[in-house]
């Protein structure tokens, strides 16, 4: 199961080849995860309406391999946006994707966009 | 710039690196390791947890990237061949010279393989390394797929011996032990408390052989048995040497340090070798004509040879080295301290033993009985950090010593407080921080709560065994200054949850989003969250279909998630009575959503398995047959357990169906700050475990007695009499007080039992508040707890019949496939998810 965390890199809005509409804004709920497909991958997207913020990242946790981090809450540690797997609570943050605990899992995160009332993904392919 | 070279990259090895790199500021140093292993150094003592995941990487002491990040350079996969102390260089398997300053030599020690006729056939293993316990794994599943009831025996019953049981019994296979001595873990344990973990441990499903010498090692290629005599033998598939260790000592002998007769480098107390710039630590060592086979004192070694070479010649190794260890064994508490083995004319022994519970304690005093010397636990360390403080620094002892061991008395413990303890006692040995430097870091170092403490010393961030007392010392540090020692909830809210709960309830906010802007700051967490929704399930009796993103998962899908990702699904069967028409449905839709099925331990019916769009499925079809939501995902009521009582049973003494039933229906969908369970039984029996729950009613002559405050799980504690003689309806007024008092003040997470144990004045001030109304607020619980069952709806049928809501149970937004991650296996004719990679 190693190789599905595999197809997780994250991505840079520099270098983004494709933006992927997922759907439209209002289909995210508020302050809340949810979880899109393209095509193999999943991703969680994160409208983060408190602050006005989108943050995407994959939706596997790296922890026990479960695809789980849209259904987990998110909030902040001093600042810092974050999730929290709703497994064991490892938490992440949605600007780089660290572990907050300085644990040695690292989840990968990608840029959203949104135009048009549309939330758009970026990715490499 | 001056080169140290270090060989070997175990745990001690990693910690000569941790300490160096903390301690030398200066980048005078140039550092090279080289470990013979293909990975860097992992915990070798929690090895038996790889076989759980088979995650290598979590068991790292430190990542790759650590080494570079502190410009070390780490070599794996490399041999040290020769040392040329002459030239001082060194030269390795793949022919590379390099030349040091220092040698530090810390290569540890191999498994020491008894030379018995037979051990090189095919099956046998030593417990050490990674690779060896792949090896295990491989040949453990090639074994189960011929045969299902493969037999593994461990050779050795010490220490790492019993860890190599729970190895092979993880791995599915029988577990045997084969000890040569006449009892187990022999160099720690006395005969008695040896008996003590051996019968625990037989009760875990281990077979243990004591007084067995190996004559032969049985089989055609393959072993196939163990041959003790010539009438003895079993017969196993594998097995698993652990008989000892050998130090790696190799480099020392073909370099002509000094050794020691049974092997070893000998060092003095510098750690320095017959070789001033060549040092030994850890295993490979040989100390005061000893090899210490246990992490700390190698974690010591390594401090010392650090100062040695910084030029810190102060920094010597004591003469006496601390041997006292504390471990889990397959989940069994173990520990010795001291001198746990004692001599009568050193002094006496005190000794507690309960062979029913598994536990045996042994403390050794001093004759005038004023020291204590040294000591056993099994079954229950808990007490191990204090005695082991109090035997280190000395300390005084009561009068009475017995005391240190016997069961917890209402008195509370006989230690005292931990700021009795002197500065210099070592609370966090992993890391070596005193009492004092954790109090310093309070007062001195402006620390103002526990995460503060050890982000600033690092204490209890090695094994964590001494979290609870570094915990306590910070509280009381806090307490003599005067600071108040607030639990607030989180960082967002700088209030307790009774707090936050009275303040929601007189300004009426009116969501989770607006309590934020208003009592709290930044944008809330997984703490605040679901503690904010379950305040606002209380005093709007809201269901969590309401504020749906604040909620645990569990309760914004209305399903327990499980391991996989899917869910489990429990309709309520109030007091466990359920109609065969009932049990065919359920029969039913499990079988038609392929649902794996159990029986709880709350008398009703678990289905697994279920995909978030399958939830709502089900969920039309239970409750189109009449079912309703069973809660079991939330903190609220879950069942009133009960047994027959009066209308079948012939000791039945009321109808405890009837009334369990009647209870349940009333408290249904009430959510608390923790689950509640309750029981109700029909004599003194108690079948229904009335006793084991939070709130428990047990028929007597004459009416129910009530019982509050009990639970089973990790701390089981019996529930407390708080009532006679009640009739209905005067139970039903108690409970209502008793569940709301509880709803209003419990800390979040906090179960009855420990809630009653905080409330000052205990059962006695509970009785009055509840029974005798001395805070004038009984008629307030009551109205506000009939507001809450007034306004009870069953949260699933809400569910259904919204569609904002049915929009929630769909895996991606963006398609309507489903999650292809999840995978199932088969097991004694049902499903059950894969297991974890």
């Amino acid at each position: 199961m190693r190789e599905v965390l595999e197809k997780y890199k994250t991505v840079v809005e520099s270098e983004v080849n494709y933006w992927f509409k997922v759907g439209k804004a209002t289909d995210f709920p508020e302050n809340s995860g949810a979880c899109i497909k393209y095509n193999t991958k999943q991703i969680a997207v994160y409208n983060f309406a408190r602050t006005g913020k989108w943050y995407a990242t994959q939706n596997l946790c790296p922890h026990k391999m479960e695809m789980v981090l849209s259904l987990g809450m998110i909030g902040d540690r001093e600042g810092i946006p974050k999730v929290a797997c709703p497994m064991h609570k490892k938490n992440f943050s949605l600007e780089d994707g660290s572990n907050l605990a300085g644990e040695d899992l690292k989840i990968a995160t990608y840029p959203v966009k949104i135009k048009g009332g549309n939330v758009y993904i970026g990715f490499l392919d | 710039m001056e080169t140290v070279i270090i060989v070997g990259n175990g745990m001690v090895g990693y910690k000569f690196c941790e300490k160096f790199v903390a301690k030398s500021k200066s980048k005078d140093f140039k550092i090279i390791v080289f470990g013979e292993e293909p990975r860097p150094a992992y915990d070798r003592v929690h090895l038996s947890e790889f076989f759980e995941n088979q995650d290598a990487k979590a068991l790292e002491m430190a990542s790759a990237e650590w080494y570079s990040e502190n410009r070390i350079d780490l070599i794996v996969d490399e041999k040290v061949s020769e040392i040329h102390r002459l030239s001082k260089t060194i030269t390795t398997a793949k022919n590379r010279v390099l030349s040091y300053d220092y040698l530090v030599l810390a290569t540890g020690s191999s498994a020491f393989v008894p030379p018995i006729k037979g051990v090189e056939k095919e099956g046998v293993f030593v417990y050490r390394t990674i690779e060896d316990l792949e090896g295990m794994l491989g040949y453990a599943a090639k074994l189960k797929a011929e045969k299902p009831n493969a037999k593994a025996a461990v050779l050795g019953g010490g220490l790492l011996g019993l860890e190599a049981g729970k190895a092979v019994m993880d791995m599915g296979l029988e577990p045997h032990i084969v000890e040569f001595a006449s009892k187990l873990m022999p160099r720690q344990l006395d005969a008695r408390s040896s008996q003590v973990l051996q019968l625990k441990l037989e009760s875990l499903g281990l077979n243990i052989h004591l007084n067995k010498a190996t004559n032969q090692i049985l089989g055609n290629g393959s072993i196939v048995g163990m041959e003790f005599g010539a009438d003895d033998i079993l017969n196993i598939d594998m097995l698993v040497i652990s008989a000892g260790i050998r130090p790696r000592d190799e480099l020392g002998k073909t370099a002509g340090l000094e050794m020691g007769v049974r092997g070893g480098i000998v060092v003095n107390n510098k750690m320095q070798t017959s070789d001033e710039n060549i040092f030994a630590i850890g295993e490979v060592a040989l100390y005061n004509q000893m090899i210490y086979g246990l992490v700390a004192p190698g974690y010591d070694m390594a401090g010392v040879a650090v100062h040695q070479i910084i030029g810190k010649a102060e920094s010597i190794m004591p003469e006496e080295i601390d041997m006292s260890t504390k471990l889990k064994l397959i989940g069994v508490d173990v520990a010795s301290f001291g001198e746990p083995f004692m001599p009568a004319s050193k002094g006496y022994s005190i000794i507690f033993e309960n062979k029913t519970q598994h536990l045996y304690k042994r403390i050794n005093v001093s004759h005038d009985g004023k020291k204590l010397l040294g000591g056993i636990l099994v079954g229950d360390a808990s007490d191990y950090n204090m005695l082991h403080q109090v035997y280190l620094n000395g300390m005084a002892i009561p009068e009475d010593p017995s005391q240190l061991i016997l069961p917890a008395s209402e008195a509370g413990s006989s230690f005292g407080s931990v700021l009795d303890l002197p500065d210099t006692a070592q609370v966090c040995s992993c890391e070596s921080i005193s009492k004092g430097d954790i109090c310093s870091s309070i007062t001195e170092d402006g620390c103002n709560n526990l995460g503060d403490v050890i982000a600033k010393t690092k204490a209890a961030t090695g094994c964590g065994g001494c979290k609870p007392m570094v915990s306590d010392l910070v509280n009381e540090t806090l307490k003599s200054l005067g600071k108040e020692v607030k639990e607030t909830i989180c960082e967002h809210f700088d209030y307790n949850r009774q707090e936050l709960y009275d303040l929601v309830k007189v300004s009426k906010v009116s969501d989770y989003q607006e309590t934020l802007n208003t009592y709290g700051k930044g944008h809330g967490c997984e703490i605040c969250k679901p503690l904010v929704a379950s305040i606002f399930a209380t005093v709007t009796m809201e269901t969590p279909n309401r504020q749906p993103t604040i909620q645990d998962t569990n309760d914004r899908f209305l399903a327990n998630i499980q391991r996989n990702g899917t869910y489990s699904v429990v309709p309520r069967v109030a007091a466990g009575e359920i109609t065969p028409d009932q049990l065919i449905v359920i029969g039913e839709v499990a079988k038609k959503y392929d649902l794996y099925t159990k029986i709880t331990g709350g008398q009703r019916i678990d289905l697994f398995g279920a995909q978030v769009h399958e939830l709502p499925l089900i969920w039309k079809e239970l409750i189109a047959a009449g079912f309703e939501s069973g809660h079991a995902y939330g903190k609220s009521l879950r069942t009133v357990k009960s047994c027959v009582g009066s209308t079948w049973c012939r000791f039945g003494m009321h109808e405890s169906v009837t009334f369990a039933i009647e209870i349940e229906n009333r408290y249904r969908g009430l959510r608390s700050p923790h689950k509640l369970k309750g029981g109700v039984s029909g004599c003194i029996r108690e079948c229904a475990e009335a006793r084991g729950k939070d709130f428990g009613l047990i028929a007597v002559d004459g009416g129910w007695n009530l019982y509050v405050c009990g639970n089973g799980g990790a701390t089981p504690k019996h529930a407390v009499l708080l009532a006679e003689q009640l009739d209905d309806e005067k139970v039903v007024k108690y409970i209502d007080r008793f569940l709301m008092f509880y709803i209003r003040t419990a800390g979040p997470l906090v179960r009855t039992a420990p809630w009653l144990d905080k409330l000052d004045g205990g059962i006695d001030y509970l009785k009055q508040v509840l029974i005798e109304d001395s805070l004038g607020i009984a008629e307030d619980l009551e109205t506000e707890m009939q507001g809450l069952v007034n306004r009870y709806e069953c949260e699933w049928k809400q569910a259904i019949e919204n569609e904002e809501v049915m929009k929630r149970f769909k895996h991606f937004i963006n398609s309507d496939d489903t999650d292809d991650n999840i995978k199932f296996v088969k097991m004694r004719g049902q499903k059950k998810p894969e297991a974890w990679v």
